[in-house]
């Protein structure tokens, strides 16, 4: 094993770890993908499949994103194109939480979706999916509904928590139980042409403030349903939010929330922050 | 009392974008949400000059009502 290093000081190119050669350390020292990815990154080589992330992403924080943690909540429009970016962009581990098989009204939009997969749990087909990618990062599948009962257990060791549900009150729920467990959540929801992504810290209460008039049911996505590009947009928005809190730059969404229309094509930011309280 | 009210995402089919229009005095929120056809169970953020109001909050002249509908897919 103390050779491992000296390997892969030997092998990288312009401190680049080629795959093949990520590959060959692992064979060779017989150990897991992840533990060479995570030893090089500690020594300043950057596996060569993260060298279009430089400058957005240095070494030193490719390896924060290595050891982190990132829950997805729900796998289906949102929740697949998540768990792609998450995994290309090198979060070492991804717990994604979804009861349900694909079924063919999936189809039109859902990453992992195929004919073939069909039937299949959805949390089972995204790691495949993430084997297949990124074979350096871990997916834990998890085939359940995320409830205030499960909840606690499921994200314990998280970092970030992202909502990729389907449904208002199981968000409200989630919400609660990020808030408690002092983890930020990036959330997002999608509705035809339109959608909307912010950021809460614990104790922002701002999926409660986004949702303050909802009192039961589906919101309007249950008459626009969802087109292919719609999921695509948020969720990368969302992604885009976790990077960011992830390696501690930029501005995230913390009480502002970000509203898409892609059919007048217009963005723009309204304040949750102070502003979700009542005035008299 | 003149009020002017911009509408997002699916409320605007059919309707428009941004309207001022004459408004009894004591008009609330939701007086406004059942003059536009707009159901309640559909709405989302109301925010009256960019502080988020509930639909029993009435409205004064000159007042800019935006209404935003729910979305919970994903």
């Amino acid at each position: 094993m103390d050779s491992l290093p000296i390997f892969l000081r030997d092998h990288a190119e312009s401190q680049l770890l080629p795959w093949s050669r990520q590959v060959e350390a692992a064979d060779h020292f017989g150990v897991a993908l992840a533990q060479v990815e995570e030893i090089a990154l500690e020594r300043g080589i950057l596996p060569a499949r993260y060298q279009r992330n430089r400058q957005a992403i240095p070494v030193s924080d490719q390896l924060t994103m290595f050891r982190s943690s990132v829950a997805v909540i729900g796998c289906g429009g949102l929740g697949g194109y998540v768990v792609e970016e998450l995994a290309r962009l090198g979060v070492g581990r991804i717990v994604v939480i979804d009861p349900d098989v694909f079924e063919e009204h999936n189809l039109n939009r859902q990453l992992f979706s195929t004919p073939a997969n069909l039937g299949y749990a959805k949390v089972e087909v995204a790691a495949r999916r993430v084997r297949e990618i990124n074979p350096a990062v871990t997916l834990v599948p998890i085939q359940e509904a995320f409830s205030p009962a499960n909840g606690t257990e499921l994200l314990k060791g998280c970092q970030i928590v992202v909502d990729a549900l389907d449904t208002i009150q199981v968000r409200l729920e989630l919400a609660e139980v990020c808030s408690a467990m002092n983890i930020p959540l990036v959330h997002g929801a999608i509705a035809g042409w339109f959608g909307h992504v912010a950021t809460q810290f614990p104790g922002d209460g701002t999926i409660q403030a986004i949702y303050g008039s909802w009192k039961e049911g589906k919101g309007v996505e249950q008459t626009l349903g969802n087109p292919s590009f719609t999921p695509a947009v948020v969720a990368s928005l969302e992604v885009a939010e976790v990077c960011k809190l992830l390696i501690g730059q930029g501005t995230p969404l913390r009480g502002r929330q970000l509203v898409i229309d892609l059919f007048s094509m217009e963005m723009q930011v309204i304040n949750i922050g102070e502003g979700h309280r009542e005035t008299a | 009392m003149n009020v002017t009210v911009k509408l997002f995402a699916s409320f605007r089919a059919g309707r428009f974008d941004i309207e001022t229009a004459y408004y009894p005095v004591g008009t609330t929120v939701s007086d406004v949400a059942d003059r536009l056809n707009l159901p309640q169970s559909e709405l989302g953020i109301m925010m009256i000059n960019n502080r988020h109001v509930k639909l029993d909050r009435t409205l004064a002249d000159g007042d800019i009502l935006a209404l935003f509908p729910l979305l919970g897919g994903g």
